[in-house]
């Protein structure tokens, strides 16, 4: 459905509701935890491959891994889960974990700690979209027989070179750090696939949840697990319901036929709030909003131009207006809740001060041409950006186009400017600071497309060897000290202008405790909900 | 029987260019599929494996010709999005279109039909200016805000009805699936209560897609009988006292007959394609929103494979409007 017919379907609602009123009168089972929301992203629940948003709600309450963040306290960063504790080699390249003794696979065997050799080879070998994830610290297809090796209750993994180990750690909580069941998986190999046709659409974990069904575009139903060595979880079933319709999520909350409604629009949030029965709450994501300069353009290599732009910019305008209850201001590269975040905002919209700066840069009038993809936000941004970049002086025309075709010119340096977003892929600060201020070689021949500093020519005056020095950091505050640091210079000269970060709006039944939805770091988390 | 090979010849060949058309618009789509399954980030490595497993490192004719065969052996491929094989994609999504779009046309052509003759029979009363209002409504207002007023009204405020998807969660996968159509499959295993359940969540997404039909049909049921009934023949039946009933139902409704069986083939057909809003609204898991998906995602298997079913659909019904015409009107014989 189209924004606008959004809208107009909402504020029909709102109207309506507000002449005849709601009687709510269902409500679902006491320990059952039924949620709306979009699942259509869910293309495999294997966890070498799965990473999508609503893939990762349903792996991280399947499977457990060596090392997990805790739902009720998500700020204290990974602890022990399926490993009960690891040791970390003098060179600094090995970690040793050993099991956790007792716990069972859904299926009734034992996990061991072949299980997680295998499941952690598996992922390399198989090579999917998330394999980056693992691969960074040199695990290779061939090299994995040695540098992942299980002994007795104990895994060992050995990076190729010595990295922080929150770094590795932190990697191994994201959804492809999963552990399955070898015996499971291998019982149903086809054709040397490691399992990985039957685990798109089966499970086989540890988690405090097994599947029933995945529907496609129709919901996805788990049950408890009894076994689940934390305790039974309360919520017996939970069923996430694919409904696509803000306005629809509303009503069937709003009936009590479902507790949580995760796609709730503004317009739709508003008209809830302050209901009787219905509590709203905000969850930052990980999504970042910015804008970038590219630094081979004459004029926007100039220091005093680059920050010049970002007084050009009417954050707080936009938060308050089209971005409402959907992302909030923030400028800087890590987003909150991730280890090493700030959240210094020392830019505001200063039309005096930006054109002070471009005087001293020397620069008259110009004109530039961003790039942005056809998105509704995106597009809204960029007419505020037009807006107040005119008040200085500065013409902004804007390249719209599909997401492919605006992201190859980016790519290829094409683009003067660059109106988007980033969403950090696995949850270490690394995820964002190796693309945002990393870029060892800014030459055209380097290619490196997929670094953000090199897309925009940026040499990143020295941030490089500060975010080679924080993945080696194996003391976890001293590096998070160290990413505060990088951030801060970053604000100063980058040519990045950080703008927004996501926030997500749900609405549930206030019966409903505990859910924890992830922040910026992880997904859902379903065991410790109780009603 | 050559008529028969000549029917299936033709649906052969209009199949065959409508895989081919489809195929091509598919490749030529600014949309990567490889990229939409590996993500912004990935590594040339990846993206390269990815592309070919999928088959996309082919030149474009042989992967055309990899698809027709496999096509015909019934194999349409794994969709993309889904993990699964397209086939057992269309068989899960097509009977819940199959459902509401049947039952929307039936509601569509008990109301459409009658209303349309008795606007004409009476032209100009107060009957002709509600279903003239009937149907403008039905032409002019958007089908998801109606969707959204009927949900609100007779699911929210009334609780008439049940809330949006097909049947409530306490009735999910109780009835083994044998058609893939909950009333059917309910009613094969004489599970009353599941029946109920799923009457309560189709009769508003099928009264909706009923309306819609039944604006057209009036319509169309009215213009028709308008022109017989100015016909010269029924002035001729009047004058020879024939009784108004007569007239009215045996001689001009008996000629339309024919063209409306054309109408209302094109409308059930229209509603068999899936109506996406409707579905998206009703959270209703059907073909049209199957098939946009896939669109959107560049799924091209499962866009073949819908388009496949679609136009399929298509054929038949002609096929069988050919057939009613035959029964219906003696000159076709």
């Amino acid at each position: 459905m189209r924004p606008f017919s959004n809208l107009l379907a909402s504020v029909a609602l709102g109207l309506a509701v507000g002449v005849t009123g709601l009687p709510a009168f269902a409500e679902t089972p006491a320990n059952m935890l039924v949620i709306a929301n979009r699942i259509d992203d869910i293309t495999t629940l294997d966890p070498a491959e799965s990473f999508e948003f609503a893939g990762g709600d349903v792996s991280r309450n399947i499977y457990g891994k060596l090392v997990n963040f805790d739902p009720m306290n998500l700020d204290a960063g990974y602890g022990p889960d399926l490993a009960a504790s690891w040791t970390v080699s003098e060179d600094g390249k090995t970690i040793t974990f050993t099991m956790r003794d007792g716990v069972k696979f859904q299926s009734g065997n034992p996990v061991t700690a072949k299980d997680a050799e295998f499941s952690l080879r598996r992922a390399i070998i198989l090579n999917k979209t998330p394999s980056f994830i693992l691969t960074q610290f040199g695990f290779t297809p061939e090299n994995v027989d040695k540098t992942i090796v299980a002994k007795g209750n104990t895994l060992s993994i050995t990076t190729d070179k010595k990295f922080a180990t929150s770094f590795v750690l932190n990697s191994l909580t994201a959804t492809i750090g999963g552990i399955v069941d070898m015996k499971e998986v291998m019982a149903h190999e086809v054709d040397g696939d490691m399992g990985n046709a039957w685990l798109k659409t089966h499970t086989a974990g540890s988690g405090a949840y097994t599947l029933v069904s995945w529907k496609p575009n129709e919901s996805v139903t788990l049950q408890a697990n009894p076994n689940f060595y934390l305790g039974a979880p309360a919520m017996k079933r939970v069923i996430v319901r694919h409904v696509q319709e803000s306005a629809s999520q509303r009503l069937l909350l709003e009936k009590g036929d479902i507790d949580v409604a995760r796609n709730l629009n503004p317009e739709d949030v508003k008209g809830i709030t302050g209901e009787k029965g219905i509590a709203i709450d905000s969850e930052l994501r990980g999504r970042i909003m910015y804008i970038s300069l590219n630094q081979k353009h004459p004029i926007l290599s100039k220091p005093e131009v680059r920050t010049a732009i970002k007084y050009l910019i009417d954050y707080k305008g936009m938060q308050d207006s089209f971005l409402n209850g959907q992302y909030t201001i923030h400028q800087n590269f890590l987003p909150a809740t991730f280890l090493g975040a700030i959240d210094d905002a020392p830019y505001s919209l200063n039309v005096a001060k930006a054109k002070e700066l471009l005087a001293k840069a020397g620069v008259g009038n110009f004109e530039i041409t961003a790039g942005v993809r056809e998105a509704q936000e995106r597009l809204e941004i960029a007419q505020s950006l037009q807006n107040t970049f005119a008040q200085a002086g500065i013409k902004l025309n804007l390249t719209v186009g599909t997401g492919k075709q605006i992201l190859s010119k980016y790519r290829a340096r094409e683009l003067d400017m660059y109106i988007g977003a980033w969403g950090p892929d696995y949850p270490d600060p690394q995820t964002n600071a190796g693309t945002f201020a990393y870029n060892p070689d800014n030459s055209d021949a380097a290619k490196a497309t997929g670094l953000l500093a090199w897309r925009n020519s940026w040499d990143t005056g020295g941030l490089t060897q500060q975010v080679e020095a924080a993945v080696v950091e194996g003391d976890r505050a001293k590096r998070a000290k160290m990413y505060e640091d990088m951030q801060r210079e970053f604000l100063k000269i980058s040519p990045f202008g950080i703008m927004f970060q996501k926030i997500e709006q749900t609405g549930r039944r206030d019966n409903v405790k505990n859910l924890n939805l992830g922040g910026a770091i992880t997904a859902v988390s379903y065991w410790p909900v109780t009603k | 029987m050559l008529r028969v090979l000549k029917t299936l010849a033709s649906i052969a060949v209009t199949m065959l260019g409508l895989l081919l058309v489809t195929f091509v618009i598919g490749r030529v789509m600014p949309i990567d599929p490889v990229l939409s399954i590996v993500g912004e980030s990935a590594t040339k490595a990846t993206y390269d494996a990815a592309r070919a497993s999928m088959g996309l490192d082919k030149p474009i004719v042989v992967q055309f010709l990899i698809y027709i065969w496999d096509v015909i052996h019934g194999d349409f491929g794994y969709s993309l999005l889904t993990a699964r094989p397209v086939a057992e994609d269309i068989a899960r999504v097509f009977p819940a279109t199959l459902e509401l779009a049947t039952l929307g046309t039936m509601i569509g052509v008990l109301l459409g039909v009658p209303l349309g003759v008795v606007a004409a029979v009476r032209r100009g009363s107060w009957i002709d200016q509600i279903a003239r209002i009937v149907a403008l409504v039905g032409y002019s207002m958007p089908i998801f805000w109606l969707g959204m007023m009927g949900l609100l009204v007779f699911y929210g405020t009334l609780g008439w009805v049940a809330g949006p998807g097909r049947v409530g969660i306490f009735y999910v996968d109780i009835v083994p699936p044998v058609t893939g159509m909950i009333l059917i499959d309910s009613i094969l295993a004489r599970n009353w209560e599941v029946l109920q359940n799923a009457i309560s969540h189709i009769i508003l997404p099928a009264s909706l897609l009923g309306y819609y039909s039944m604006a057209y049909i009036s319509r169309m049921t009215r213009s028709f009988m308008l022109e017989q009934l100015s016909s010269e023949y029924i002035t001729t039946a009047r004058v020879k006292g024939l009784p108004e009933r007569t007239v009215i139902w045996r001689h001009a409704f008996g000629n339309i007959k024919v063209q409306l069986i054309t109408v209302i083939a094109l409308s059930y057909a229209n509603l068999l394609e899936g109506s996406v809003l409707t579905e998206i609204i009703f959270s209703w898991p059907g073909i049209g929103s199957y098939i946009t998906n896939a669109l959107l995602s560049a799924d091209m298997n499962a866009v073949l494979g819908g388009t496949v079913v679609v136009g399929l659909v298509f054929v038949l019904l002609n096929i069988l409007s050919d057939l009613l015409y035959q029964f219906f009107d003696p000159r076709a014989a």
